[in-house]
């Protein structure tokens, strides 16, 4: 996988994941084609299409699209798939998630994808083992506050 | 979960985000981003030692600010001291941005690379994972090489914890695909193979991966992992569904591992041990027959699990392409496919399915399908699939249904989206090109596409079928009759009069008999299209009207008639003037014998690839059309569709079009010099070296002026008579401006800029360049507010200059007013090789004073350069070929300029040579290729860059042909870094 990308209905870049390097500026002119393209597609339509010389398999939950490239020979169901377990392990960690919990904790979006995802390739199936690995870390953290914003303000339909 | 106990909760952080999000307009965000950075930085300026909590608070405001998209150029160094706390979420913090805003201060580096090692060496597998996954999230040259050497050791250790071996497999995976030279293979890697047996499932499934990735440049090293990968793949498909626990996804056991085994075995030919290649082939065919089985859930996951793996299953049958039964049965299942009401399993059907079709096992099982795929193609809501529709019937065509393909994609070509239309009609022009059984049908459809999409139809698609009616003389008289018809249609394409044009002109005598189209009436049929006409296809009906006077001279009169119209006597556009002018002159004073050894009948084109096809690939990328390609499936097309009869081109020919035909495809180093316009014609009749300069500017340099806004007095520019450039002698002119050499350097890279700037002129530069032609304007700003008087801009070419460069100009006004600006086109011929520029002389008189200025002009010898695309292979080889000492420059510099991969492109891109990707091993350096056109000869020339960034150091190696040459562009070039 070269890059996934998340973002909004209206266009918001809420993740970037980037396994090619690339210029900030190649970054910014690839996000704003690539969302313009995915967002102006209808409903029903495939959920594959070719871009430039890379494939991209993207995927709506609720309000946001997840976005994957990947290279020619690679599959694009099973890249489906990765993107429908990421956002699992995002709902368990979260408790049904929802775009604000990838907006204001974005760094734990980060991390796990990185337990999911390294380099592009996928490095953990198991949600349980990936789980573990983020728990861990939530354990071994020593100060814990009251997350600022609690779900009843949230206004927002949830993912599923 | 209750999502309160999530996090580390940093109540400074949630409040900034929401305030962002509050935010009304991006004015707003930006003054409350603007208010953010200013309180951080004074956080981490202030006296006050921050404590890790505050500090990683503050750093995850950076990245979130940086996330926004807007810059950020500080907090790189709390984030390092992030690194070595010992807690952990500040850690992980610091490791975020560090992958996220990779720096390449190299003190920065040091102190990341030292924590990293540290977190590394400390045994304790969280940190380990930590700093392995920030090595493979920054992946860069320099990761590399601190780490590239450890981590295999950590990969393979014995008490390494699987979590960390998974993270060391695919760390190492990225510094491979980054920089494999700094990857050491060595004992390490059969154990790695080894893992392919681990116990956990996901060190397995990482470290196929990494197999997959290392045994494509190491094969035979490797190979062992084939039976392993087997195996593992069997046990896998033939486990139950809930065998393998949570790495069961939805009834489907490992279906991300799966994948990758069936992805690993395709870099092999099919297993020569027969017992592992039967155990494979029951595994394939177990995943045919589960494609079978009633579902196990409804869930959409279920299906896409168990089809990715079923598609990877036909990728590898379809590589081995040696089990017909195999090869069917995928068919079969794929024509299921076609029909599911699931648009992404109809597109991925329809797409494996072009790959089936050019197997000679399966290509007559796809074809059953013909029926379905033209539905598709007519029913798909989505674009996306329609196009594959195209391709796989493009794919799966041959001569027993080529007609019926051809009409289907035709009668599609009606309704299809712009966006394809275009692919469409080159895929019918070869189609009906490469099956046609009778010519006739041949040219119907290429005048259908012009007529249903005639915007579409490129160049290369009418030049086609123009030399293959000039090469048979079967469908001569055919297609003679049948554009005669086609140009009746009260509104017609321009491509039309094109093709019916050039077609009347040499074979309309074919139908002269039928008092229809009679040669009265074939004119002025054309001649109705006349006006209507761009000046390309003006220009070509002249040419077909000249013809027309030898084929019928009865029509002569009428011609000259309509040549010595002042609309064409004087016509604005000088290649019509020249034809109008010329042709007259031919019909007049040539004997009738001369006329018709003239323009007789276009010899035979020599046969060469078709330039249709040679787009195409282009359009789409290799591969794409190699199913017609190769013509495997049908040797004998070869007789009827590709025989035509090498004949050497002898004349030139009086069409605009005709020296293109085929040559498009050749690559440039064969491509004479295109120069067989109209006027090398008359040279040809007339054999006298005087005519030459009389013929104005040739095509090319016509095409030049196009691209240039229409200069203010460019009318009149035509007919100012050339000066000849040197009028004073080098003696005469002051050496150049101290600063000369640097303005120089300035548009080595580049074509326009300010040359000169002081405080009483500005002179700007644009120029323009094709092959060894070049067109320059000079702007001379008079910034004062006094007239300049007796302005004299001239061109010197010291030394040799003048044998190697011509460069010719016109006088410009002798008065620049003051705030005027005076324009001066210069036209440049690059006769050979040169390695000075000429200089350019400015003097005036600015109140009285005299003034004079010597300026170097910015033409240099790599301004001709044409870029030229190679693979890998041609490159090293020619690279190779260049071998004498004499031929290679190298120089090795100090950057003088930020080391930045875009900004080096850019410059290599605009000194000329074309910029070949995936040559060099290594991604960092820069391959590029080029041929320096010069009237006398070409000059190839290939070029290598090695930025080192560490020692802000490049290393340049030039070869060329020519010694001098290699010298001299390396010296050029060196200075633009």
């Amino acid at each position: 996988m070269q890059f996934m990308l998340l973002f909004s209905r209206q266009g918001k870049l809420r993740l970037q994941k980037w396994y090619v390097p690339l210029s900030d500026k190649e970054k910014k002119k690839i996000t704003r084609e690539l969302v313009q393209t995915v967002l102006a597609r209808k409903p029903k339509m495939c959920s594959f299409l070719e871009w430039r010389d890379l494939k991209i398999v993207y995927k709506r939950y609720a309000s946001l699209y997840f976005c994957c490239a990947i290279e020619d020979q690679d599959n694009e169901l099973i890249t489906l798939e990765i993107i429908h377990r990421y956002v699992e392990l995002l709902d368990k960690y979260f408790g049904s998630v929802c775009e604000l919990d990838i907006i204001f904790n974005f760094e734990k979006a980060y991390f796990i994808l990185d337990e999911f995802l390294l380099g592009g390739e996928v490095q953990e199936t198991s949600k349980k083992n990936v789980l573990k690995a983020i728990e861990q870390a939530d354990l071994l953290q020593e100060k814990t506050e009251t997350m600022y914003h609690s779900k009843s303000f949230i206004g927002y339909k949830k993912a599923y | 979960m209750p999502a309160v106990s999530k996090g580390d909760g940093m109540r400074g952080l949630a409040v900034f985000i929401s305030d962002i999000r509050n935010c009304k307009s991006k004015e707003a965000e930006i003054k409350r981003i603007n208010k953010e950075l200013a309180n951080i930085r004074s956080k981490f300026k202030g006296d006050k030692a921050l404590d890790g909590y505050s500090k990683k608070k503050y750093v995850c405001k950076l990245l979130f600010i940086f996330l926004l998209g807007h810059d950020i150029d500080f907090g790189h160094m709390e984030a390092v001291n992030l690194l070595s706390s010992n807690k952990y979420t500040e850690k992980q913090i610091g490791y975020l941005f560090i992958s996220v805003l990779v720096n390449s201060n190299s003190e920065l580096i040091r102190l990341i690379n030292n924590a990293i090692k540290n977190d590394l060496a400390s045994r304790n597998p969280t940190f380990m994972c930590l700093a392995l996954h920030c090595i493979a999230n920054v992946g860069s040259r320099e990761m590399g090489e601190a780490f590239a050497a450890d981590i295999p050791r950590i990969l393979v250790a014995g008490d390494s914890m699987d979590s960390v071996k998974q993270s060391a497999a695919l760390c190492l995976l990225r510094l491979y695909k980054a920089s494999p030279d700094l990857v050491p293979m060595g004992e390490w890697t059969a154990r790695v193979v080894h893992l392919l047996n681990d116990q956990h499932m996901g060190v397995v499934t990482a470290a196929v991966s990494l197999i997959t990735c290392l045994c494509k440049k190491n094969p035979d090293d490797f190979k062992t992992c084939i039976s392993l990968a087997v195996s593992r793949l069997s046990r896998i498909v033939s486990s139950a569904s809930t065998d393998l626990q949570d790495y069961t996804y939805y009834f489907v056991p490992a279906p991300w591992l799966s994948v990758k085994l069936l992805r690993l075995l395709q870099s092999y030919p099919p297993p020569e041990d027969a017992a592992v290649k039967g155990r494979l082939v029951e595994c394939l065919e177990t995943v045919l027959n589960k494609a079978q089985e009633p579902p196990k859930s409804k869930k959409v996951q279920h299906s896409n699990a168990k089809n990715a793996i079923l598609f990877e299953t036909i990728s590898l049958i379809i590589h081995y392409d040696s089990e017909p039964n195999l090869l069917v049965r995928a068919c079969n299942q794929l024509g299921q496919f076609l029909q599911h009401r699931e648009t992404n399993l109809r597109y991925l059907a329809l797409e494996s399915m072009c790959t089936l079709a050019s197997s000679e096992f399966s290509h007559e099982a796809v074809k059953t399908h013909i029926d379905t795929v033209i539905n598709a193609l007519k029913t798909e809501r989505d674009v996306s699939v329609r196009q594959r529709a195209a391709d796989l019937l493009y794919a799966m065509c041959d001569r027993s249904n080529a007609k019926q393909i051809v009409s289907e994609m035709l009668r599609y070509l009606e309704t299809a989206d712009y966006a394809i239309r275009e692919e469409i009609v080159l895929k019918v022009a070869i189609l009906a090109e490469k099956y046609a059984v009778d010519y006739s049908w041949y040219v119907d459809t290429i005048l259908n596409l012009i007529r249903i999409a005639g915007d579409y139809v490129s160049e290369e698609v009418w030049y086609r079928v123009l030399q293959i009616v000039t090469n048979r003389d079967d469908v001569q008289g055919y297609a003679a009759k049948t554009v005669f018809e086609a140009l009746q249609a009260p509104a017609c394409h321009e491509n039309m009069v094109k093709v019916g044009g050039y077609i009347l002109g040499e074979f309309g005598n074919l139908i002269a008999g039928d008092p229809r189209s009679s040669p009265p009436v074939q004119f002025s049929l054309l001649h109705s299209k006349f006006h209507l006409c761009s000046v390309a296809t003006r220009a070509l009906l002249l040419s077909t009207y000249i013809k027309f006077i030898n084929l019928f001279p009865e029509t002569k009169a009428t011609i000259q008639g309509v040549l010595r119209a002042g609309s064409q006597l004087r016509n604005a556009d000088v290649e019509l003037q020249q034809r109008a002018v010329e042709y007259l002159t031919l019909s007049s004073v040539a004997s009738t014998d001369v006329l018709a050894t003239v323009l007789e009948e276009m010899p035979p084109f020599p046969e060469r690839e078709s330039s249709i096809l040679a787009k195409l690939k282009r359009k789409k990328g290799p591969g794409a059309a190699s199913a017609l390609d190769d013509g495997r499936r049908d040797p004998s097309s070869n007789d009827i569709n590709g025989g035509v009869e090498p004949t050497p081109s002898t004349v030139s020919t009086p069409s605009p079009s005709a020296d293109l035909l085929g040559l498009r495809a050749a690559p440039p180093p064969a491509a004479p010099p295109a120069s067989a316009g109209a006027g090398n014609l008359l040279v040809d009749v007339f054999d006298g070296p005087a005519a030459q300069p009389s013929l104005g500017p040739t095509p090319e340099e016509a095409f030049l002026s196009e691209l240039e806004p229409p200069a203010p007095e460019s009318p009149m520019a035509l007919l100012a008579d050339p000066v000849p450039a040197a009028d004073p002698g080098p003696e005469d002119i002051g050496p150049p401006i101290p600063e000369a050499d640097e303005l120089l350097n300035k548009f080595v890279c580049k074509n326009n800029g300010v040359l000169f700037e002081n405080q009483l002129l500005q002179i700007g530069v644009k120029s323009e360049f094709r092959q060894n032609l070049g067109r320059m304007y000079l702007f001379y700003g008079n910034k004062t507010s006094v007239q300049f008087q007796n302005f004299s801009p001239t061109v010197v070419h010291p030394g040799d200059l003048q044998t190697q460069l011509a460069v010719q100009t016109k006088r410009v006004a002798a008065q620049v007013d003051g705030g005027a600006q005076v324009q001066q086109v210069l036209n440049i011929e690059c006769l050979r090789d040169f390695l000075t520029p000429p200089l350019l002389s400015v003097r005036f008189r600015y109140g009285g004073a005299p003034q004079a200025l010597t300026l170097k002009l910015p033409v240099t010898i790599n301004k001709f350069f044409q870029p030229t695309e190679m693979a890998a292979q041609d490159f090293f080889q020619r690279w190779k070929q260049l071998s004498l000492p004499q031929q290679e420059a190298q120089k090795i510099f100090k950057a003088n300029h930020p080391m930045d991969a875009e900004v080096t492109k850019a410059k290599l891109l605009g000194f000329g040579s074309a910029l070949l990707d995936n040559v060099d091993p290594n991604p960092e350096n820069f391959v590029g290729a080029g041929i320096i056109q010069t009237k006398a000869l070409q000059v190839g020339c290939l070029l290598r860059l090695e930025p080192n960034a560490q020692a802000q150091m490049y290393r340049l190696t030039l070869r060329t042909s020519k010694e001098p040459v290699s010298r001299h562009l390396c010296e050029l070039l060196a200075q633009q870094f």
